[in-house]
């Protein structure tokens, strides 16, 4: 299969209510072409919605979506040219895997031999070219999904759309579908866009991703940028784990001063944030954990605690931590020997200012 | 699903609603109408009260409540421990049980009706040992009775599937955890198996109760004449569609019928928890205790007799030279069959024909409103459904005579033929009676199919019309043809609107054929024959269908990924 021509998506000012159910709120967001996109959130936040309106089977009450540039917001879903996997893969129980993947081909009235190169074409792409005589309830769960990809990509849409694309497997199909999914995308350069409630998926794969939440765009940006720099509380404990703290922000010239009932005070360094009441995000690897009697390391501001808490995850162990009246989640890396903290220690834990997030 | 409504889809609903409409929402308020305006168009209850005056008609009324009612109680007793026996003991006779449950839809009361006085009646097989032995005789055939065994025996099964479906619907669980909380024995059964178990049975028990209270053939063939519908059927042919009595009847008769059914839905309304959990496990099934296998085997044998009785009955009858005050047929002969194939090719023909279009007309509008249902946002498309379901509640007595008042003078377009002389009315009379049937065939078909199936297509270029006639109507198959072969069985053995419709005996089915022939003593050898032939016909269709939907279940192999909620 050819590279194909990229072309970009545009949401602009969707909205689309249920009834008194808001489902999407004045969503606007633009991919790139040839972006690796994800839209990620709770269940109900609305992005299944915003998939369904880009593949046509949702009307929006309000705004314009294009597809390189053309309005296609009343385009019947057959007139689109935009490909989308399933989340149940929805593949046909009474066609051959071969039938499945030439069924868009047939509607388009190719020739048959062009069918034929086609079909073989996209089954051998996803690994599947001995397959094409079987039936889908004879395939396994990741093969199933490879032939829902193969039957899609074989149209070459110009858009491709992936639903939940990795609810179904097991972990391990998992992580291995997800790679195998990256190297497909790249080799096809094609826009891709696909929902998932997963932050580990969406930030591992995605070029950049959509947080939504209450038919709300909370913030759009590269993985990285969600996770050093989310926008608001959301954001912040949607992707990753985080520790998030009030308190209030003095200024002293260029630098910020975080004051805290639980941290105490914190020298934060250059800051353009305004003082007063604020909300600092600190995550737990960034904390460290030592003895109460050690002597502070310096670059660190240093508050006393006591583990109240531990699980061990293999490459890092999670402590949670009470710190006055609140908690605190630390996580420290794991090496062989090493025992680290009981419950009911008393420690000692050292906050990087450099890494501590106001929002 | 889209949220669009397209004009095509308002197009269809409007067709199925006009058909619905002028074939079974006009000729039944026609009955209701003419039952209570008097001659100058004024309303009335003088109709009412005439009838109450007459004393056949009140002996009429009381008789049709009398034999319906026991009929549920007989058919109860029967059906209840059976529906125990398969779903909570391991034993072989589960499936013995399963089968009889199709043998009420294969052969209708009123076909087995003689046979059944030949072995229970007053000089019946049994009763002439009896009489040899002890020197007594029952009275089961003896009029009423006559009509209560016979309807027992072949509607009980509507209560045993029924039932059989509802316990097996409870999920272990329920029954563990009352195990758990310390209920056992009768006291498990009293108070979680049995209300847990009770729509099963009500749904069952209200069918049974429309069946017989509608049932015309088999009063008439028993020369039971004192019901309702007889009386109905009596007063229309004999005194003439201007007489209101009959269609008095018919607003008892409608009556009732919606009494039964509501009583039915206020009882399952709100008993969704009854069905089963995820990871179901059915109730726990125990072994027999050698007692508990004596007594189950043993009652089973004695309803098996009796359920097989009017078909191995009709089948001695077709095949007796003569059987009349003996308790087997002397001698045996292949002649009535001969006789039927000389005398009534053509009744067989009609029966393929009629059933074949009012089945295909069934399927047809049921997948449609399905679809409009399930998958569109079409206004009224709830009426739609409401209304083909409602023709459950309207007895074919009734539906006939509104047809015959309704359609009265009307010409078939492009003909001098009358409408109402014409097959073309019987035929839209069995496909509006069998359309509930079919419709939740459709309906159990295309829930069980996941939207995304048919999105994928629109997905991949398909528009509408062919993402249905390619993935939609095939993955509905097996619904569709259930559907089908369901109407086509039921409208082949209908007799009630039959006997009303039919006005040239060469226009005839077989069902109408057999009642013709068995009003004769001569004519009860081919008319046992012509039952046997319907009976295998019947038989034939269903045991070829289930093979085809066997086949292709077994093709398309279980998808269990499809089949996933999202």
């Amino acid at each position: 299969m050819e590279k194909q021509r990229q072309v970009p998506v545009e949401f602009a000012n969707v909205s689309l209510s249920y009834g008194a159910t808001r489902v999407l709120h004045d969503v606007s967001v633009t991919i790139e072409p040839g972006e690796f996109f994800a839209l990620l959130g709770p269940s109900g936040s609305g992005k299944s919605t915003l998939l369904r309106l880009l593949a046509g089977f949702l009307q929006p009450d309000t705004g314009t979506i294009r597809v390189a540039g053309a309005d296609i917001t009343r385009v019947s879903p057959w007139d689109r040219d935009i490909g989308m996997v399933f989340q149940n893969y929805a593949l046909w129980p009474h066609m051959t895997v071969a039938q499945n993947v030439a069924f868009g081909l047939v509607e388009r009235k190719l020739p048959r031999a062009e069918i034929e190169t086609r079909v073989a074409a996209a089954l051998e792409l996803v690994g599947l070219k001995e397959f094409g005589a079987r039936r889908p309830g004879q395939l396994s769960g990741g093969q199933q999904q490879r032939v829902a990809l193969a039957r899609t990509i074989a149209i070459e849409p110009k858009v491709l759309l992936l639903d939940e694309p990795l609810s179904n497997l097991d972990a391990k199909l998992r992580v291995h579908m997800r790679t195998e999914l990256f190297e497909l995308q790249r080799k096809l350069g094609i826009t891709t866009i696909f929902v998932t409630h997963d932050q580990e998926e969406a930030l591992s794969i995605s070029d950049r991703v959509a947080v939504l939440d209450g038919g709300v765009i909370q913030q759009v940006g590269s993985p990285m940028e969600l996770y050093d720099n989310p926008a608001n509380r959301f954001i912040a404990n949607f992707v990753g784990t985080i520790n998030l703290l009030r308190g209030t922000l003095e200024r002293d010239g260029e630098r910020g001063v975080f004051r805290s009932p639980v941290l105490g005070e914190v020298p934060l360094g250059r800051t353009a944030a305004p003082a007063g009441s604020a909300e600092i995000a600190v995550r737990p690897h960034t904390l460290k954990l030592v003895a109460p009697d050690a002597p502070d390391e310096p670059g660190r501001s240093w508050v006393a605690g006591t583990v109240a808490e531990r699980e061990f995850l293999g490459e890092f162990v999670r402590y949670t931590l009470r710190v006055g009246n609140a908690e605190l989640v630390a996580d420290q890396p794991h090496f062989i020997g090493e025992r680290g903290f009981a419950p009911g220690v008393a420690v000692k834990v050292g906050v990087n200012p450099a890494q501590v997030k106001i929002l | 699903m889209s949220t669009r409504i397209t004009w095509p889809q308002v197009a269809i609903a409007a067709a199925i609603g006009l058909f619905l409409f002028a074939f079974l929402v006009v000729p039944v308020l026609t009955v209701i109408y003419v039952a209570f305006v008097d001659g100058t168009g004024g309303f009335t209850l003088s109709h009412f009260v005439s009838f109450f005056h007459i004393s056949l008609m009140r002996e009429s009324f009381w008789n049709s409540l009398y034999v319906a009612t026991l009929s549920v109680v007989f058919a109860t007793i029967i059906a209840v421990p059976l529906a125990y026996f398969t779903a909570r003991f391991q034993f072989r006779g589960a499936l013995l049980i399963q089968t009889l449950g199709i043998l009420p839809l294969i052969m209708p009361p009123f076909v087995g009706a003689i046979a059944m006085q030949l072995i229970f009646g007053r000089s019946g097989s049994v009763n002439l040992l009896l009489n040899d032995w002890f020197g007594f005789t029952l009275p089961i055939m003896d009029g009423l009775n006559g009509v209560i065994f016979v309807e027992a025996i072949h509607y009980f099964p509507f209560i045993l599937m029924n039932l059989v479906v509802a316990l097996n619907n409870i999920d272990s669980s329920m029954e563990e955890s009352a195990l758990n909380l310390g209920a056992s024995g009768m006291r498990l059964f009293r108070r979680i198996v049995f209300p847990l178990a009770m729509p099963g049975y009500i749904a069952g028990a209200a069918l049974v109760f429309i069946k017989v209270f509608d049932d015309l053939g088999t009063p008439l063939v028993l020369n039971v004449t004192n019901m309702l519908a007889p009386q109905a059927y009596l007063r229309i042919t004999s005194v003439g569609i201007e007489d209101p009595i009959g269609y008095v009847i018919g607003v008892f008769m409608i009556v009732f019928s919606l009494v039964a059914l509501w009583a039915s839905a206020l009882v399952l309304k709100g008993r969704e928890y009854a069905t089963m959990q995820r990871g179901y496990s059915g109730l726990a099934k125990r072994r027999l205790t050698p007692w508990q296998g004596v007594f189950a085997y043993g009652w089973i044998v004695l309803v098996l007799a009796l359920v097989l009785a009017p078909h191995l009955g009709i089948l001695m009858l077709s095949l007796a030279k003569v059987w009349s005050f003996s308790v087997l047929p002397e001698g045996f002969t292949l002649q009535h069959y001969a006789t039927v194939f000389q005398d009534s090719p053509r009744m067989i023909w009609n029966t393929l024909l009629y059933c074949g279009i009012a089945a295909g007309i069934d399927v047809v509008l049921g997948t449609a409103i399905a679809y409009l249902i399930l998958r569109t946002r079409v206004p009224a498309r709830l009426s739609l459904d409401f209304i083909a379901t409602a023709a459950l509640a309207i007895p074919g007595v009734v539906l006939a005579i509104g047809y015959l008042r309704t359609f009265r003078g009307m010409e078939l377009p492009f003909t001098d033929d009358l409408l109402t002389s014409s097959w073309l009315l019987l035929v839209v009379a069995y496909s509006i009676r069998r359309l509930p049937y079919a419709l939740r065939s459709c309906l159990a078909a295309l829930q069980q199919m996941h939207v995304s199936l048919e999105e994928a297509a629109e997905n991949l270029g398909a528009r509408k019309s062919r993402a249905i006639v390619r993935v939609v109507v095939p993955l509905m198959a097996g619904g569709i043809l259930a559907g089908f072969v369901t109407s086509f069985m039921t409208a082949a053995v209908e007799l009630s609107a039959t006997l009303m419709l039919v006005t040239a005996q060469h226009d005839a089915p077989m069902s109408y054929g057999i009642y013709l022939y068995m009003q004769s003593a001569a004519g009860r050898g081919p008319g046992a024959a012509l039952g046997v032939l319907a009976v295998a016909i019947v038989a034939i269709g269903t045991y070829l269908s289930h093979r085809l939907i066997e086949r292709r279940e077994a093709e398309k192999q279980s998808q269990p990924l499809a089949r996933i909620e999202v």
